[in-house]
This record gives C-alpha cells, structure tokens and sequence, in this order.
C-alpha cells in the first residue's frame, strides 16, 4: 500500500516537471492559438543557453538560468514579432509548417554547435539530496523544488492574468481579437509580449530538466508531446488545468512503470486519449472556445 | 409558370454540369502515356533510378492522401505515421506468420488497416482543430508503443523479412527471366511496379473522390460544416469515410515501403519525422488543397534529398528554413503560386453549369 | 465653417467580391448626434466598421477634425479618440463586468468625464455586478457594458452599432436614457438604428441608407414618413 503511495507521489513530483514544460505552451496557445511545434526545442536551447553562460563564466546553473531569462525573453520576443506573428491566422498549417521547421533549424543548430553528446546541468550535492517522509517514503528534495516551482510560476503567471493591465490585455485578445483591437490593443505587441513571457517560463522548465536528466539537441519533440498532453487535457485557458493536466500524466507513467517498466510512456498516453474521450475540451476549458 | 390553358410559357431550359476542359482532357491522355512509359522504365533503368523512383512513388502516394485528409478534408493529422507502420507490421505478419504473398499482403494490409481505422476514428475525431493534430500523433504513439510490444515481430528492435518470403513474390521468376536480373533487383522492379500503381492510382482515386457527390460534402464541409449539415450533409459520416479510406491507401503504401525495406522497427515505421513531418513539408511546400501540389512538392523533396543530403545537418537545417520562407512568402505553396498567376489546372474541380 | 468632427467622402467598402457601400458622403459636426438608419444589408453597420477601422478604407475617405485616418487600423483609430459599442456587445467573456470596463482605456487613456466611478453613476444596476462574469449579465446589462467600455477611452466621437437590437422595448429606453448624460459633454454620437423611432427622438439629423448609398439626409423635425419610408425601402 505504501508503496503504492509513493509511486503516486513520485508521478505528481514528476507531474510538476511535465507542467513546467507545458505552462509556458498553455500560455501562447491560449493566447493566440499558436501550435508551437518548437516549443520543447527551445526548453532545449534555454538548457544550453544555461549551461553555455554557466561553464563560460564558472557560475552555478542557478545563476546562469537567471541571467538566461532576460536573453530568452528577449529572443521570444524577437522570434514572434520576427516570425510568428506573419504566419498566424485562420489557417492552421503555416503555423504548423513554421515551428515545425523552426524546430529542425534549432534541433541541428544546437548539433552543430555543441555535437551530439549528452549534457547534465550540475548542482553539487542538492542533486541527490532526499527528504525522509517517514515509513520508508523518500523524496527528492530537486523533484520537489520542480513541483514547488511549478506551482510558484503558475501563481505569478495567474496573477500576472487576474491582477494587471497587461493581463487584462491578454485574456480580452484571447477571447476577441477583433474586439480588442476595437479597445486599442496592438495584437501584434501582446503576442510578443506573450511569448516571450513564455519564454522565461520555458528557461526555468530548462532549469529543471537539466537537473534532473541527461539532455542533449535532440530531446525536444519527446518532451513536447508530454507538455501538449497536459495543456489540452487541463483545458484552453486554464494554467491550473495545465497543471493538474501535468499531475495526471505523471501519475498515469509512475503507475504504469510500476506495473510494467516498458508501459510507462504508453500509460501516459492512454491517460490523456481516456480524459480526452471523456471531456474532449479538457478539464477546466473557458467559457468560449 | 402556367396560362390559364395548361402550356407552358417557355421550354424549360435543359443544363448539364461540366468539370472537364479540353486542357484537361489532354493532360489526361498525357498522363497515360507518362504511366505507360514509367512502367517500361525497368527495361532500360539501373537499379539506383529504379529505387530513387520507388521513393518518390510512395513518398507521392503518402501526401496525396495526407492532402486528401487534411487539404480537402480539413483534418490536419499529424498521425498517419500510424497507418504507415501498421501497414508495415501486417505485411510482415502476414507474411512471415500467414505465409501469404507478398503482393497480395499488401492489398490485404489496406484492408485490415481500415477497420482499425474506424475505432481510431471514433476516438480522433472527438477532437478538433489542434487538438485533432496533436491528439492523432498521441494515437501514432500509442500504436508504436503496442507493437514494440509484440515479441513475436520483433519487440522493440524490430526484425526482418527472411529470404523464404522475399525470394517467394509472385511473378519474381517471370522478372527474373525476362530482365535478367537476380532476386533482390527483381524483387526492386515489383516493388517499383506496386509504387508505381500507388503513385498513379492515388491521385487518381483523390479527383474521383472529389468529382463525386462525396467530394461536394467535402468542399462544402471545408467551408463552413454547420453550413453543410443544415444542407443535410452527414459530416461525421462523410470524415468518417475519407478517414478510413485514407487509413486504407497509407496502410498499404506502408505495406510498399517496408517490403521494400525487407527491415521493420517499431521507431521507424511509426516515425513522425519520416512519415508526417516530411509529407507534411511535401503536400504544402508544393501546394495543399490541390491534386497538382504534392506532385510538385513530391519533386522538390526528391531533388533536395539526392543532392543535399550528405549536408547533414546543414542540409536539415536549409529544410527548415525553406519551410519558413515558402510559408512566408507563398503559403500557398508552389503549385497554389503557379495556380493563381497562371490559372491553370491540371485535374479541374470546377464544376460549371453547361446549357444543353 | 468650422472643420467637422467626422468626414466621410466617397467612402466605400469591400468584403471580397462583395460591395457593402458605394461611395457615402456624410458629415458629422462637433456634439451632433447622427443617426444612420436603413434596411438589413443596406450598408449601415459597414459604415461604421470603415470608420472604427475594422474594415479597409481608402486614406482620404475618412478625416477625423480634418485628417485621413482611413486604413489605420481599429487600434490607431481608438487612440485618435473613435471609439465603438460593436454590434451585439461583443463583451469579452473571460473578463467580469469591472474588467470590461477597465480594459476600455487600455488604449487610450485620456482624463475626462468618464470613469469607472460616473460610469457606475450612469449605469447604477453594474455596480452592483461589477464582479460577475460578463456572460452572466442580461441584454440590456450587457449593453450598458458595451457602453461604459467605450466611453472609458474618454472618445471624442462615440460610433454605436444597433445598440437596441435583441432588447426589449422597456429596456431599450433604459439604455437610451443614458444619451443625454452622453450628449453633454460635447461627444458626437453615431447612431446606427433599426428602431427608427428612437434613433429620430435622439438624433440631430438623420441618414438614410439603402444598398449601399446615402438615400436621405435632413432633420428627424422636417423628414416626413412618406420620405423616410421611401429612402429606406426604395419604393
């Protein structure tokens, strides 16, 4: 029984990780319907941004991720009023087909600049510290930071959302863009600015992931199908949703590695198809769609 | 409108709809003849232009499907990768396990992949837009993760055709003998020929589809589908059909590749890359929602691959971003650029009210 | 003569093949409250799109005291100090009824009569829903919102699209009791009405429009019903 108990402690803890990597998506794709295929390459970029600024100036990963925030935000900036902001629209293929190749140009860009070989973004000994939850229960005290960051993130993102102007701003577009024009809104500036809010999100998901495995270029689609997963199992808009969307997948791999060690990743993905069957609008969708 | 005395005012007038023009009417002879003399191509070709022309075949089968699925269908899957390694699975089964024929493996792993189609629609087609497209990839998932699954067709690594069934396809020794050839280049021309009636028969299958009363639903469901339906068109039923039938052609082009192949794995045969991405990129850097596009974009691809592939990375890298440019600057691909500026069809879907 | 507040020359408008007006001449002077009234289809609620900037006009065929603003772009067109209660409220629906409110001047954020608080002061029924969530609100509240929102911006000519449309009559008067309060301050109004009635109580003077062109102009005072039923039917 209690083992049990800490295998579905295990999948929320990892749960934690899977929201951070979909709580910068759930932003953009709430805010201008954006699918971005390259999201999880660039998780992976800010990973390497990390690791980059932190061997070159002999500074922890934690501080090197501080630094990394302003550049990504900055990037993303830069890549929506660059890119992305000519190819959104009606359509849902240019977008598609722009990540999509935006995701080879980063995945082989980062082979070419840092080869192939497989990266770890140390943190001394924190990396296998464990906290004693008593009965034998252990958990990692970086699993837990992930999940305790997770949640910090989505409370400073909500009430960035509920509680500003700008966040105002983003749920009115969100839910009108004619409309919101109407009101003075340069949507063009709010996608921007979105995205590149999003990216600081996505550089504290690299953090993460850095820590608490392997990484190399190429890891990036894998983490991004996880990181879909959550965000339409949570249900558009909402980044609490995401965030349970986040606990559900994780607890589905922990239970299904539990059974089966092969069966992780499918559990995973039954989960998410058996939610969808069952409220194919997510969790907690808005009232409009 | 009646007179009082029963006749009529003025004859009713008699019309008819047309699609066909008389450019159209001659491409179509062209197109025979282009057939044809791709079928002779083995007498005088060497085995590497045979297997190039393999490629390009099923590659063009792939994406004139994809674009039937998501051009004129609108449901924009990024999971028909599904039906390519489920196709690839029944042959082998089919094959190894059954001892069925090759040839006839693959026509029957069209058919078998259909009826798994229609529960793997029920559960698609829950979904719309871009929940559709990533909840189709998350269904291809799944698919690889089952078949990695069976131990008996090799688990996770995969396995291969044994010599007892490549050397076995029907007519090898009829090829054998009249090309002079050994088995595995006879086996290269039976392929091609297969390909070769995939590539041909695809598009083909594509504008019939389209000139019937099936197609109308369709382009009135492209359109607006709540439009459709209060015309009475089953729109379920309709997607539903053009699911299963795309499921159907893939499965079996599957079937092609990896028979070609000799090799199967479940990370290959199920790749998102190989199987969607790059159809993908085909169908709409030549132009979606045409007939014309994929041939064009089928090309390109070819061309890039045979001679910027030893690029490596730089060469992935160019893909991409000529995936952005064209997205750019032509988003409606090459062959939607040349349509517009020249107003050209070759497979005309227009259809225009002729008076007798 | 003074230069008038708004000015539309020979405007006309396009939605793909389909034309929506034909060259409209209107003019529109400081404080006037102009009425456009006219069949479905005839053109009215274009007309106020290529004015607001939701829809494409020509550079000259739109002066604002003076200026082109033609094809500016709706958010251009609002910080200028145009601003619109769109056809069927069109509240965002994610936002509460305070929200809508607030979201009014992001744009534009200009000091004048209105604010939350004499918002509140003409509408008193919003403030007691300032915090529910707009969709929960009935049409004439939703109305009043659609209103508040754009005079928050403070705007200097106020474009309202059929705001009567789905009401009831009870609650119509309510909403257009809140017209004069509007009037004072010196803000034009452009009214485009389906009830004729209430948009000539309210008006200066009248437009009439039908497929697309001006069919009468003059004085709710001087127009006669044999008049106005002829420009708007054109029979």
């Amino acid at each position: 029984m209690l083992d049990w108990l800490g295998t579905i402690i295990q999948g929320v803890l990892l749960g934690g990780l899977y929201a951070l990597f979909a709580a910068g998506l759930s932003l953009i794709f709430g805010i201008m319907r954006l699918v971005n295929l390259a999201h999880g390459d660039l998780i992976v970029l800010a990973a390497f941004a990390i690791l980059a600024l932190a061997s070159w100036f002999g500074i922890d990963p934690l501080f090197a991720a501080l630094f990394a925030m302003p550049a990504m935000f900055a990037a993303g900036f830069a890549l929506q009023h660059l890119l992305l902001n000519r190819t959104l629209g009606r359509d849902l293929l240019p977008p598609l087909l722009v990540t999509f190749g935006l995701s080879i140009i980063i995945q082989n860009g980062l082979l070419e600049a840092f080869t192939a070989d497989s990266r770890r973004l140390r943190l001394g000994a924190i990396e296998t510290a464990s906290i004693q939850l008593g009965g034998g229960l252990a958990i990692g005290v970086i699993p837990l930071l992930t999940l305790v960051s997770a949640i910090a993130v989505i409370l400073l993102l909500n009430l960035l959302f509920y509680r500003t102007a700008l966040g105002r701003a983003f749920r009115a577009t969100a839910d009108d863009l004619e409309i919101a024009q109407l009101m003075g809104i340069d949507h063009h500036r709010i996608y921007s600015t979105a995205m590149a809010v999003a990216m600081v999100v996505a550089t504290i998901a690299a953090l993460y992931l850095g820590v608490s495995a392997n990484f190399d270029p190429t890891i990036g689609p894998a983490r991004l199908i996880y990181a879909f997963e959550a965000v339409i199992i949570g249900g558009l808009g909402s980044l609490w949703g995401t965030l349970a969307g986040g606990i559900i997948i994780g607890v589905a791999q922990t239970v299904g590695a539990k059974i089966n060690p092969e069966w992780q990743i499918l559990a995973g993905h039954l989960a998410f198809l058996a939610v969808v069957l069952l409220r194919p609008r997510g969790l907690f969708p808005r009232a409009e769609d | 409108m009646a007179e009082g005395n029963g006749k009529p005012l003025m004859e009713p007038a008699r019309y008819r709809i047309e699609t066909n023009t008389r450019a159209s009417r001659l491409l179509a002879l062209a197109g025979i003849a282009l057939v044809l003399m791709l079928a002779a191509l083995p007498t005088f070709a060497g085995r590497g232009l045979i297997q190039d022309l393999i490629f390009v075949f099923y590659m063009l089968a792939l994406a004139q499907c994809w674009n039937l699925l998501a051009g004129y269908a609108g449901l924009v899957s990024v999971g028909q990768q599904a039906f390519v390694g489920l196709g690839g699975y029944l042959l082998f089964a089919l094959t190894i396990g059954a001892g069925v024929d090759p040839i006839a493996a693959t026509v029957l792993s069209g058919i078998i992949a259909a009826v798994f189609a229609v529960p793997t629609a029920f559960v698609v087609f829950r979904l719309r837009g871009p929940y559709f497209a990533i909840g189709s990839w998350v269904v291809a998932e799944v698919y690889r993760l089952v078949f990695a699954q069976f131990k008996q067709l090799g688990g996770g690594t995969g396995t291969s055709l044994p010599p007892s069934v490549t050397n076995e396809v029907f007519g090898i020794e009829w090829v054998k003998a009249t090309f002079e050839v050994r088995a595995p280049a006879a086996r290269d021309i039976i392929t091609y020929w297969i390909a070769l009636a995939l590539a041909a028969g695809a598009p083909l299958l594509v504008y019939l589809v389209l000139r019937s009363r099936y197609g109308l639903a369709l382009f009135a469901i492209r359109d607006s589908e709540a439009t459709a339906e209060s015309a009475g068109v089953d729109s379920f039923r309709t997607k539903l059909g053009v699911y299963v039938l795309v499921a159907a052609v893939t499965a079996m082009t599957g079937a092609l590749i990896y028979l070609q192949k000799a090799r199967i794995s479940p990370d290959a045969a199920f790749s998102v890359l190989d199987w969607s991405a790059y159809v993908i990129f085909i169908v709409v850097i030549g132009g979606v929602g045409t007939i014309e596009g994929p041939i064009a974009g089928v090309i390109v691809f070819y061309a890039l691959q045979r001679y910027l592939a030893d690029f490596g990375t730089w060469y992935l890298i160019f893909l991409g971003a000529l995936a952005i440019v064209t997205m750019l600057f032509a988003p409606k691909g090459i062959w939607g650029y040349v349509a517009q500026r020249y107003h050209v069809a070759l497979f005309p879907l227009r259809r225009r009210l002729v008076r007798r | 003569m003074t230069t008038p507040m708004l000015e539309t020359r020979g405007l006309t408008a396009r939605y793909g093949d389909f034309q929506a007006l034909y060259g409209i001449d209107t003019v529109i002077a400081p404080g006037e409250t102009i009425a456009i009234i006219g069949a479905n289809g005839a053109g009215k609620s274009s007309y106020l799109k290529a004015i607001a900037g939701l829809v494409r006009a020509e550079p000259g065929s739109v002066l604002f005291e003076g200026r082109p603003i033609g094809g500016l772009g709706a958010a251009n067109v609002l910080k200028l100090g145009i601003a619109m209660v769109p056809e069927g409220r069109r509240l965002f629906a994610s936002l509460t009824v305070e929200e809508n409110l607030l979201i009014g001047n992001y744009g534009r954020k200009v000091a004048g009569a209105w604010s939350l608080d004499s918002i509140y002061a003409l509408f008193p029924a919003l403030k007691a829903r300032r915090t529910a969530p707009s969709q929960t609100l009935s049409g004439g509240e939703q109305q009043m919102v659609a209103i508040g929102r754009a005079l928050m911006s403070n705007p200097r000519v106020l474009l309202c699209d059929e705001i009567s449309l789905g009401l009831a009559p009870i609650v119509i008067r309510s909403v257009y009791d809140a017209m004069p309060r509007i009037k004072q301050n010196g803000t034009s109004i452009v009214l485009v009405e389906q009830d004729i009635a209430q948009a000539m109580k309210v008006a200066d003077r009248v437009y009439c429009f039908q497929e697309g062109r001006v069919s009468l102009v003059g004085c709710p005072a001087e127009l006669t019903r044999e008049q106005v039923h002829l420009a708007y039917f054109g029979h």
